[in-house]
């Protein structure tokens, strides 16, 4: 009813091929984002923003840098953790070196570092596929953590070994460090993952998206119709490491303060992996969805039974919240094998007919 | 039909939405938030380590009503030795207004040193953590006695001349660290390298990688090497792996020490007979024979208030704990002498434990004579006196098999110092002066 | 640049030739650790080639398997029974598994398989912790951890005997693969699904069979890792030292995890032992990857694996 798209004519070709082409859904998201960037910093308190919330969007913006390669470029990757760690250590070398840099600027330049490396790493995907390529990745994984962990140069020869982020202010408002307040990391994870999510959108719309999606479902026939693999495929590997290595700088400056190179094993490649293929591959918003599902679901859980009145040790909450958490992902994955996003479209489908569905 | 499924929307809308709400912490009691990891590969040391925290505040709560009569309130938060987790177990029960925290595990200390000044809450990591927040002039918030690893190691070389007839006597000897490859793992190397230098030892520093479960390669070197002695810095899985391998490559295991982590029950379980003999540091007595431990069996056990089970009393980490909750309590104590018998705020708390001072009577009334050293904090030294002893396995059980050994403060402290300035300024801090505390 | 070439390319072989009884200790504690690596790669093998799907349980499953014998051991179940039990309860998990995530998600592409799979070892992580607690449990499979010294070789039996008994159990699975009227079937189901299925072979059943082959894998490799680190939950971080492995070798090819085994076995060691030190050591786990992608780059389809045709 509310959800009616007749009367909307498309006159164009442009408004045909818009991000969203029916008003409510313009209208909603542009309302989403606003609501984002006001509501939770007045509303929220310190847990749900530090805790919940500033996890949520970095490693939604990490989700999002995968699903470019693994949903529309179809190269399966399991070196996030190591190409995030990249990020995280240029953007530490690079404030500690320059510090009047702007913290922007560092996290982009650290962005960049990341798809150099991912570009370097991405070389293998031209000779190597599907399961294959996702273990070779992890050559890269292993390789890059056992380098910051081994060489001091990377945190300044610091005896704790560990990497901190110093206070840097945006427009007199400090933003990383301990002393920043969590509503100002918030709006800055959150300003870069709204306007990366935007980019990304825009380019698997374009040219190059189209091809990564053609190399995705059948490479040799996209060979033959002139999309050239190797543009192709690095390009994928280096724009989708440069969201990596934002999401691993963003990681330590507003979410941990401080890392080890730990914070960036292979349990965090696994952890992205997931979040892109329970949440949809292909699809920007799976990429969230899926964010979701993996940060907050195991929260929730183990906050439940404490607000349903149950009592039991924390040991074994958490042994059934693995089943459950386990359980959950097997049961989306039979009720819709493609996905969050998908769920959510079939879900739009009927939103669009109801309440009548004939 | 409609409004059976909008009443089935908002029951699931109320399920959803509860565990979101956090309750606010009654007043009159102290709050002391304890971050456990029960369950994952490191549950085998976090159990003993979580039993023994609620066994002595429970402890303290039904013997003594409280500490002067203010109860001390506690919640278990599973963190699965994940930093992550920990995080978001530390940021849940801030709410609750928490004066301390025992983070128990080196990547949430890391977390944790930034925020305590901010938040307010005191970060006692008891012989782990970063080594430089002992200074207590750069990092007031953070304290780490009784001892440091680096301490550690500079007593762990002192029973290694003793043993050898002599601080001179370690010239031309082979000492092989094989280390956790981590900021954990290396944090003795410094000092063994600078006692290396010193006493002209040969010193090999071996990295096991997380999370240690083959270890061959290392083992492989060590027969090669063939040294002295042996120091490990281990943790979970790779202590097991490594007092297995050093049994099988036949390896003398009374030359075999590890650190304060890398010694208690579950490490030997594996190796069975085979680790007979094998050493390892302390600073916190094994057993169950102390009077503390009667009492808990009195008080708690008895009455089926335990936390874990009975035959767990008296392991190494449920002792360490236990005499980790014992110093919390008594720096609230210390606290109260000053700010009244009344529920504190953490800069109350702090002040407590800068100005702890646990005298061997105050021991004895808490039962706890001769399992740990008397210690005295101060402005400047977040470190206290702590010494550590050497124990070693039987078969059974750890048996004490040295004195208390004083660590060689004078080449730890310097480097200890020079390593806060360099913490410090990352963090921005500026150095207090702490003659003008009080 | 000259001394850093003569540290890299000739030192170590100096090292290696004037210390021959060393480097056979070397490449013997290799050979050794490689097979301990394929008894964990042969479970994923079995699963990829029988359904083609990349059990990321695996590790969990050589967990579970450990953690039931271990803990029927305990409650004072002879030795023969408790084998016994345990190899039901990981048939049992087959069925299981069978029934409620592969039978639904038939069809469906690899890597949606693959997920699923990360469903099931959460929840057997959950599971088996709260079946049988988290402590470090002692398993002695009535070997003695000891060595033994063979013209100033030192060689552990243990090690041994889990090096012979991996031998035995590959080339079990072999002539069950080779010869056998269900290995046969598990062969044409490997090759192509719906011609087998148009033959007449019961897909079900098949799986059925394979995953519980791979469970009685993951009960052995179970037992020999459990042996040398007691049985605990990190038991299920092995399947990572197994990943190297596996693409070296192919992912369908029972001989390729052995010899996949052999080679990163010995080349992660004689890697740590001889250029290790070089760069301040610890370089195992990421020269086995390396080690296994330079092959790759040769071979892209895994040293064993069935070679890809590709078409448009």
């Amino acid at each position: 009813m509310i959800y009616r798209e007749a009367g909307q004519f498309k006159t164009s070709y442009a408004s045909d091929q818009a991000v969203f082409p029916i008003v409510q859904d313009r209208v909603f998201v542009l309302a989403a984002v606003v609501a984002a960037f006001v509501v939770p910093p007045l509303v929220a308190g310190d847990y749900w923003l530090q805790a919940i919330l500033i996890p949520f969007l970095i490693y939604a913006l990490a989700a999002i840098g995968l699903n470019l390669l693994t949903g529309y470029a179809g190269q399966l990757s399991l070196g996030t953790g190591g190409f995030m760690a990249v990020g995280a250590y240029s953007a530490f070398k690079l404030t500690t070196a320059f510090p009047q840099l702007s913290i922007i600027a560092v996290f982009l330049l650290s962005g960049l570092a990341a798809a150099a490396i991912g570009l370097l790493f991405g070389i293998p995907s031209l000779r190597i596929k599907g399961f294959y390529l996702a273990v070779a990745t992890l050559a890269a994984q292993f390789f890059l953590i056992w380098l910051f962990n081994k060489v001091a140069w990377f945190t300044n020869y610091a005896s704790s070994g560990t990497i901190t982020a110093p206070d840097r202010t945006v427009l007199g408002v400090t933003v990383t460090g301990p002393n920043a307040p969590a509503a100002a990391r918030y709006v800055m994870a959150l300003a870069f993952v709204a306007v990366f999510a935007l980019v990304a959108k825009n380019l698997v719309r374009g040219r190059i998206g189209r091809s990564w999606m053609a190399i995705r479902d059948r490479d040799i026939a996209a060979e033959i119709i002139g999309v050239r693999p190797l543009r192709t495929k690095l390009l994928a590997f280096g724009i989708s490491s440069f969201y990596c290595g934002v999401a691993g700088a963003e990681l330590v400056f507003l979410y941990l303060g401080s890392a080890e190179t730990l914070a960036f094993d292979i349990n965090q490649s696994f952890l992205v992996l997931f979040m892109v293929i329970i949440g949809g591959l292909g699809s920007i918003l799976g990429s969230w969805l899926g964010a979701a599902f993996i940060i907050l679901l195991p929260i929730f859980l183990t906050r439940l039974p404490h607000s349903l009145g149950l009592t039991m040790s924390v040991a074994l909450q958490k042994q059934i919240e693995l089943m459950i958490f386990g359980g959950l992902i097997l049961f989306f994955l039979i009720v819709e094998p493609h996905g969050l996003a998908r769920l959510w479209q079939i879900g739009k489908e009927k939103l669009r007919l109801w309440p009548f569905p004939h | 039909m409609t409004w059976r499924v909008a009443l089935v929307g908002i029951v699931a809308l109320a399920v959803a939405a509860g565990p979101w709400v956090t309750r606010v912490q009654a007043a009159g009691e102290i709050f002391i938030p304890l971050l456990v990891y029960r369950t994952g590969p490191y549950a085998p040391n976090g159990i003993p380590i979580a039993n023994g925290a609620i066994d002595y505040f429970t402890l303290v709560n039904e013997r003594d009503g409280g500490v002067n009569g203010v109860k001390i309130a506690f919640e278990e938060c599973e963190d699965q030795y994940d930093t992550k987790q920990g995080v978001e177990c530390y940021e849940r029960l801030k709410t609750k207004n928490p004066v301390l925290v025992n983070p128990y595990s080196t990547g949430i200390t890391y977390q944790l040193i930034p925020k305590a000044p901010v938040d307010k809450v005191v970060v006692h990591s008891m012989g782990y953590g970063m080594t430089a927040t002992a200074d207590g002039r750069w990092f007031p918030w953070v304290f780490n006695f009784p001892m440091t690893y680096w301490s550690q190691a500079s007593a762990f070389v002192k029973y290694v001349a003793a043993q050898e007839g002599g601080m001179d006597k370690l010239k031309g000897k082979k000492i092989a660290h094989i280390y956790h490859n981590s900021p954990y793992g290396k944090e003795a190397n410094p000092t063994l390298e600078e006692l290396a230098r010193r006493h002209a030892f040969e010193l090999t520093l071996l990295a096991v990688d997380h999370p240690g479960q083959e270890q061959k390669a290392t083992w492989l070197q060590i027969r090669r090497l063939n040294p002295d002695w042996i120091y490990i810095s281990g943790w979970g899985v790779m202590n097991q792996v490594a007092i297995k391998e050093a049994a099988a490559i036949g390896f003398k295991m009374d030359r075999v020490v590890g650190n304060w982590w890398t010694g208690t029950e579950v490490d030997v379980i594996p190796a069975g007979d085979a680790a007979k003999g094998y050493k390892s540091m302390n600073f916190n007595a094994p057993g169950a024979g102390f009077k503390v431990h009667q009492d808990i069996n009195k008080f708690l056990y008895d009455k089926g208030k335990g936390a874990g089970r009975r035959d767990g009393i008296g392991e190494v980490l449920y002792n360490r704990m236990v005499v980790n909750a014992m110093l919390n309590v008594e720096a609230i104590r210390t606290a109260m002498t000053k700010h009244g018998n009344k529920p504190l705020t953490g800069e109350q708390v702090r002040w407590g434990f800068e100005n702890l001072n646990l005298t061997e009577k105050r021991l004895e009334e808490l039962g706890m004579k001769g399992m740990m050293r008397p210690l005295r904090v101060t402005c400047e030294n977040h470190e206290g006196n702590g010494q550590a002893f050497v124990q070693q396995w039987d078969g059974k059980k750890w048996n004490v098999v040295s004195d208390w050994i004083e660590p060689i403060r004078e080449v730890v402290r310097p480097k200890l110092e020079a390593a806060a300035v360099d913490e410090a300024k990352k963090l921005g801090y500026t150095m207090r002066d702490c003659a003008k505390e009080k | 640049m000259s001394d850093l070439l003569y540290m890299v390319l000739v030192a170590p072989f100096k090292d290696m030739a004037g210390a021959p009884a060393f480097l056979v200790e070397v490449l013997i504690g290799g050979v050794f650790a490689g097979l301990m690596y394929s008894l964990v790669a042969l479970g994923f093998v079995l699963i990829y080639k029988a359904s083609g799907v990349f059990n990321f349980a695996q590790g969990v499953m050589v967990l579970f398997a450990a953690l039931t014998l271990v803990g029927l051991l305990e409650r004072g179940a002879p030795v023969v029974v408790a084998l016994a039990l345990t190899v039901a309860v990981m048939v049992g998990l087959a069925y299981a598994i069978e029934r409620v995530v592969l039978r639904p998600l038939v069809n469906q592409p690899q890597i949606i398989l693959f997920m699923a799979t990360i469903g099931l070892n959460f929840f057997l992580e959950g599971f088996g912790e709260m079946a049988w607690g988290a402590n470090v449990k002692k398993l002695d499979i009535g070997i003695p951890d000891r060595s033994f010294i063979v013209r100033g070789v030192q060689i552990n039996e243990l090690e041994l005997t889990a090096a012979v008994t991996a031998a035995v159990l590959v080339t079990l699975l072999a002539l069950f693969f080779q010869t056998t009227r269900i290995g046969r079937a598990l062969r044409a189901v490997a090759d192509d699904h719906e011609a087998a299925l148009s033959i007449g072979i019961p897909l079900k059943t098949i799986w059925v069979v394979v995953w519980s082959v791979a469970g009685v894998v993951a009960i052995v490799a179970g037992l020999m890792w459990g042996a040398k680190s007691g049985v605990q939950f990190s038991l299920s971080l092995i399947a990572l030292k197994a990943l190297p492995v596996l693409i070296l070798g192919g992912f369908e090819s029972v001989p390729g995890a052995i010899v996949g085994g052999l080679i990163i076995g010995v080349g992660e060691k004689l890697g740590e032992v001889y250029w290790g030190p070089l760069v301040g050591g610890a370089i195992e786990n990421w020269f086995a990857y390396v080690l296994a992608l330079a092959f790759l780059l040769v071979r892209p389809q895994g040293l064993f694996g069935e070679k890809i045709i590709e078409r448009v």
